[in-house]
């Protein structure tokens, strides 16, 4: 066709069609976990979509910004299906990242040579618990103000430069109208662009080497005359068609929840943030949503006196530390095989602890600390055993990985 | 034409150039920087307040506004005073030993100018929450039988005495911070600016 000759000529159009879609070589054994990273892009441009359209109602400013929410609920048409997608596609996008890093750490996705891709996606999720953060302070209600409050106060944590930081951060001696302002320029201008460049950085990266599988094994080690992966299907139209099934289930799902329970019981918009902030009055429990929590929970387990310098400081640390374990994964992993399927017992126990370790945090980041919410002891000490045992699947993974049983690997994919 | 090449003049220039780069980068960095830090208007917020503490009956506590934080001014009767004497060994820093907490005249025992009144900022040392009053002695606030009256914060319980001093064990490290005030005149306190008289 000319009008393609023509771009072609100029654009590469066809090429990057052909390298990317039409002739991208995917293993053919995918199976539902690797419907997740599509599904985070669709989520990615349904966030942007839906946030262009809420900033054409919101007003960034403290006297202002409560009410506007309110207006776009109760005076703009659609508006509260506008703002209930934009508010229940953060947790969506944290779920399916969840479920996608999981993925990565069931088939080993993270290991030689997709390391990068592994380590800008962290990047990617560290961003985006940034972007959520920011865009929880912009309701100004009472759970987003004080959430703030909490967690700027984190970096007065930090020795000597940490009060001017915080300060810095707000604009001002408390989380105020210049923060509120401020965190919406990050949340609608830099975390935004910075995702859109981490995402294309990441898939950059992914079609370099190409995509890890369910059996964890090389598909480019067999390749027919043509120099094709005879385990591969090209990605456009196999997978293309496949993700779209995909899309519209999860879509149902997603807009059930809109439509029937917005806010999950408080699990995805907390009830103490219908009401306005309110400088002298906290929240009686002060939670980040739940995406947070796991973390949470480790900087409050952290209630060791003696530590030196204290526990405050030693419980950012923790907190920070707990992040900076899955950057080391593709590192810190000896196993000779990638896949779960082929390894032995201890990593499978191992990865099981983790999850239900993970979740089990995340509950108790939204419990008090001193109540009893599981069984016998104190959330606390459920959370300090957590954090043990989630340290100790990164830092003895060394250990585990290098003594657990492996079985052989297939030459071709099942 | 590569052998009239002088690499150690090209090698210089590259240098050279990469460093007036990078101090200019680095030059259009403060402005951009600094203009993120509290405005001339947050600054000029930060002005003092004036208090009349005339109406305040002992055991009743008022609330004010100092550069967006909360102030808690509080009046303490004779009895009170004897009871804070009493919980010193479950304090963390009874004496107020850690000096960036308070001014040095409200280094003392009672952490005040005037031992009856205490000004103390609302946030908790520990991550900035409010901590709610409890003064109601005993069991009944769910706070224990010896409880002695004081601020439980609700975020991370941390608990404070009637002083604002820090209980042990408890997630805040320090005492609740004493603004710098001082006494206009009897019953009127200025937040915001310091006692410049000698004080016991």
């Amino acid at each position: 066709m000319s009008l393609i000759n023509w771009i072609d000529d100029r654009f590469p159009l066809t090429k990057v069609w052909n390298e990317h879609l039409a002739q991208y070589y995917a293993p053919k054994n995918f199976n539902f976990w690797y419907y997740f990273g599509g599904l985070a892009v669709v989520v990615l441009v349904l966030q942007i979509v839906t946030g262009i359209i809420l900033t054409m109602h919101y007003k960034p400013d403290a006297e202002l910004a409560f009410a506007s929410v309110e207006y776009i609920m109760r005076d703009v048409p659609a508006g509260w299906f506008v703002r209930y997608l934009h508010g229940v596609g953060a947790s969506m996008f944290f779920l399916v990242v969840y479920l996608h890093m999981f993925r990565g750490l069931m088939y080993g996705s993270y290991r030689n040579p997709r390391e990068l891709i592994w380590i800008l996606g962290m990047v990617i999720y560290v961003a985006l618990m940034a972007e959520a953060f920011f865009g929880y302070l912009l309701p100004w209600g009472n759970m987003s103000y004080w959430g703030a409050q909490v967690i700027i106060s984190l970096f007065g944590a930090i020795p000597v430069i940490g009060e001017p930081l915080a300060e810095w951060i707000r604009g001002d001696f408390v989380v105020s109208d210049a923060t509120l302002n401020r965190f919406f320029a990050f949340h609608v201008i830099l975390l935004p662009l910075l995702l859109a460049l981490l995402v294309y950085l990441h898939i950059v990266a992914l079609h370099k080497v190409g995509s890890n599988n369910p059996d964890g094994i090389d598909i480019k080690k067999n390749k027919d005359k043509d120099g094709v992966p005879v385990d591969g299907i090209p990605f456009h139209p196999y997978y293309t068609v496949k993700d779209t099934f995909g899309i519209a289930v999860f879509m149902t799902i997603f807009l059930g929840i809109v439509f029937f329970v917005p806010e999950l019981g408080g699990w995805f918009l907390e009830k103490d943030n219908f009401a306005p902030a309110d400088i002298l009055q906290t929240p009686p429990d002060i939670v980040p949503l739940w995406y947070l929590t796991p973390y949470y929970s480790i900087l409050r387990a952290v209630t060791f006196e003696w530590l030196p310098g204290g526990a405050k400081v030693w419980g950012v640390i923790a907190m920070g530390a707990a992040i900076v374990m899955f950057f080391f994964l593709p590192w810190l992993d000896r196993a000779k095989v990638r896949s779960i399927r082929y390894r032995g017992w201890m990593y499978k126990t191992a990865l099981t602890i983790f999850a239900v370790t993970f979740v089990m945090l995340g509950y108790l980041g939204t419990k008090n600390p001193g109540h009893i919410d599981l069984f016998l002891f104190e959330n606390v000490i459920w959370a300090q055993i957590g954090m043990l045992l989630y340290f100790a699947f990164f830092l003895l993974m060394p250990i585990y990985t290098t003594w657990d049983r492996t079985k052989p690997e297939p030459d071709r994919v099942g | 034409m590569t052998d009239d090449v002088n690499s150690g003049r090209r090698r210089l220039l590259t240098t050279v150039t990469t460093g007036v780069g990078l101090a200019g980068a680095t030059a259009l960095a403060v402005p951009l920087v600094a203009s993120m830090k509290p405005s001339a208007r947050a600054v000029a917020a930060g002005a003092p307040v004036e208090v009349d503490i005339e109406d305040l009956a002992p055991g009743k506590m008022k609330v004010v506004e100092w550069r967006g934080k909360p102030v808690w001014i509080l009046r303490r009767d004779e009895q009170t005073l004897a009871d804070l004497e009493e919980i010193v060994g479950d304090l963390s820093d009874p004496d107020s030993e850690v000096i960036e907490q308070q001014p040095a005249y409200a280094q003392n025992r009672h952490r005040s100018i005037r031992p009856d009144v205490l000004v103390v900022l609302g946030v908790c040392t520990h991550l900035g929450c409010a901590p709610t009053k409890e003064f109601e002695k005993g069991a009944s606030t769910g706070l224990g039988d010896d409880w002695m009256g004081g601020f439980f914060c609700p975020c991370h319980g941390s608990k404070f005495d009637l002083s604002g001093r820090v209980y042990k064990n408890v997630p805040a490290p320090t005492n609740l911070v004493v603004p710098p005030h001082s006494y206009v005149t009897e019953n009127r306190i200025l937040i915001g600016v310091d006692e410049t008289e000698a004080t016991g």
